[in-house]
């Protein structure tokens, strides 16, 4: 676990697994499936971060549903500095905005091609990349 | 409440010295920015019966307007702590103005103050946005990452190039160069801008503001009561907020922002449009923001802010100054409290260096924005 800048442990950089409106999102991925909320009232997906009430009408009631995995990159930056130390070894490296085919957007990288290949508009599917205590999705140029 | 545009007034106002304080803290940096605010309108602190201040990011106290006046031996009958990023010096003054028209007070203190260049010694918790945790585990921490996404879209959109952001640094620095309390000083050309190292792609180091250490305070009170005090009064005409989003995974765009629909308001209520502003102090904690305010705020077409910058437009002595003081790319980065002095202290016309005064500035607009490029405030000032 790292540290905050007094000392203290801090989670800082690392996904929340046990926040209760998440959970089943993160056990999803445990088993390489990319998960939705979708509304049972008005039918529409919620989108990211999940959330116990439906966005568009407050429903509280939702179901989880698998998604195909794909969408296209609304946006992409390229860190040259690592802000966290476990960075340093990638710099230069993608962080994108990749809005799914099903609706809702993730924070991710796109890996398998150089960040200076990543464009605008460019179609992508997700890749399960496993760590030891969770599972990320992450993209790569769809084929 | 109905409109009450030229009914308040900021009659005081205060900065301190910015940059590295290394003899001042965080409560230290408030209360000599509200001391300077006193003593230029000329006020003790028993006759301020409002304050709202903003939590201090490296310490979020409850209630720090209470803390501050106790601080002060005052006991208000208005008080709150505003929580908009850098949209919350405008929303300070907002809320002063709504609570004197409400009755709730009369002359309220709108102070903010950070202490981020060099360390606070003193105890805090620092403050957390709240959704860094769908951002973080995939390497984006930063606010330079949040609008390096809009810089890279307005790109995509518009072709607008890293060329075009430069001229908002240029500028900006230039400003600084001929302010005494500025940080950054010395001229930068597009040579330098495009040297300098890339942060995070496509934003270099000149595209991004500084971390420092000072505070600024203004008093507000009503317009009428105006000639009581000794300085010219700067009328608050028109003032707006929009937030369109919270957080990036649900902005419905990052080319056009809060400021578009926030400026719309403050525009209608003060019954002015961009071409009769003299001047704007506009949010820069990156060059791209202030373009994109640019482009929000009317001054030109949505994608045509890059070649709105050019040609000497934005600097002092051209058509629509930006960031007369240096803003926080280059005088110092208090989250837009010092862009609201600055307005003031342009509007007065007698009190900045001879050659960055803008002449005859008699209507200017400031910005604020604050978050990951999720809140906005307005505020159109003037002088009668």
């Amino acid at each position: 676990m790292s540290k905050d800048e007094r000392g203290r442990p801090t989670r800082r950089g690392q996904p929340y697994l046990d926040e209760p409106e998440a959970k089943p999102f993160w056990a999803s991925l445990r088993e390489h499936k990319l998960t939705g909320q979708r509304c049972s009232a008005c039918k529409r997906m919620f989108g990211y971060p999940p959330q116990s009430h439906c966005p568009h009408c407050l429903s509280p009631e939702h179901e989880w549903v698998t998604l195909s995995g794909k969408g296209k990159i609304y946006s992409h930056i390229a860190y040259h500095r690592a802000w966290h130390p476990s960075w340093q070894d990638k710099v230069p490296y993608n962080v994108s905005l990749v809005d799914l085919d099903e609706g809702g957007r993730l924070v991710s990288n796109v890996i398998g091609c150089a960040p200076e290949e990543v464009k605008c508009g460019m179609p992508v599917e997700v890749v399960f990349e496993d760590q030891s205590e969770y599972t990320l999705p992450k993209f790569r140029p769809a084929k | 409440m109905g409109n009450i545009s030229g009914k308040y007034a900021i009659v005081g106002m205060g900065e301190t010295k910015v940059g590295k304080r290394p003899d001042a803290t965080t409560n230290s940096l408030h209360l000599e920015a509200i001391k300077a605010c006193l003593d230029d309108a000329g006020v003790k602190p028993s006759d301020v019966d409002g304050l709202i201040t903003n939590q201090p990011l490296n310490d979020a106290h409850r209630s720090y307007a209470v803390k501050l006046a106790g601080m002060m031996h005052i006991s208000p009958t208005y008080a709150t702590d505003l929580a908009l990023g850098g949209a919350t010096p405008i929303a300070m003054i907002q809320n002063a103005a709504m609570a004197i028209d409400a009755g709730m007070a009369t002359t309220v203190v709108c102070v903010h103050a950070r202490k981020r260049s060099t360390p606070d010694p003193s105890p805090g918790h620092p403050i957390r946005r709240g959704d860094e945790h769908w951002e973080e585990p995939w390497g984006h921490f930063a606010a330079a990452g949040g609008h390096a996404f809009a810089a890279s879209r307005h790109m995509y959109e518009f072709g607008t190039k890293s060329e075009d952001l430069a001229e908002i640094a240029i500028s900006t620095r230039k400003h600084a160069s001929l302010n005494n309390n500025a940080t950054m000083r010395k001229p930068i050309t597009l040579e330098d801008h495009q040297n300098s190292r890339m942060i995070v792609a496509p934003l270099r180091l000149l595209d991004c503001s500084l971390e420092s250490d000072g505070g600024g305070a203004v008093l507000v009170t009503r317009a009428e009561r105006a000639r009581d005090f000794p300085k010219k009064a700067v009328t608050i005409l028109g003032m707006g907020q929009h937030h369109p989003h919270f957080s990036l995974l649900d902005a419905p765009t990052l080319t056009t922002l809060g400021g578009k629909k926030s400026s719309e308001m403050a525009y209608r209520m003060a019954g002015l449009s961009p071409k009769d502003m003299d001047f704007a102090e506009l949010y820069d904690c990156f060059t791209i923001t202030s373009m994109i305010t640019l482009e929000d705020y009317g001054f030109c077409k949505k994608g045509e802010g890059k070649d709105f910058v050019k040609n000497g437009r934005i600097t002092i002595g051209g058509e629509l100054p930006l960031n007369t003081h240096g803003g926080l790319l280059s005088q110092a980065h208090l989250e837009g409290q010092l862009h609201i002095t600055e307005a003031v202290k342009q509007l007065r016309g007698n009190e900045v260096e001879p050659e960055r005064q803008v002449k005859n500035a008699k209507v200017g607009i400031v910005s604020g924005h604050g978050g990951s490029l999720a809140m906005h405030a307005t505020m159109i000032l003037g002088v009668l």
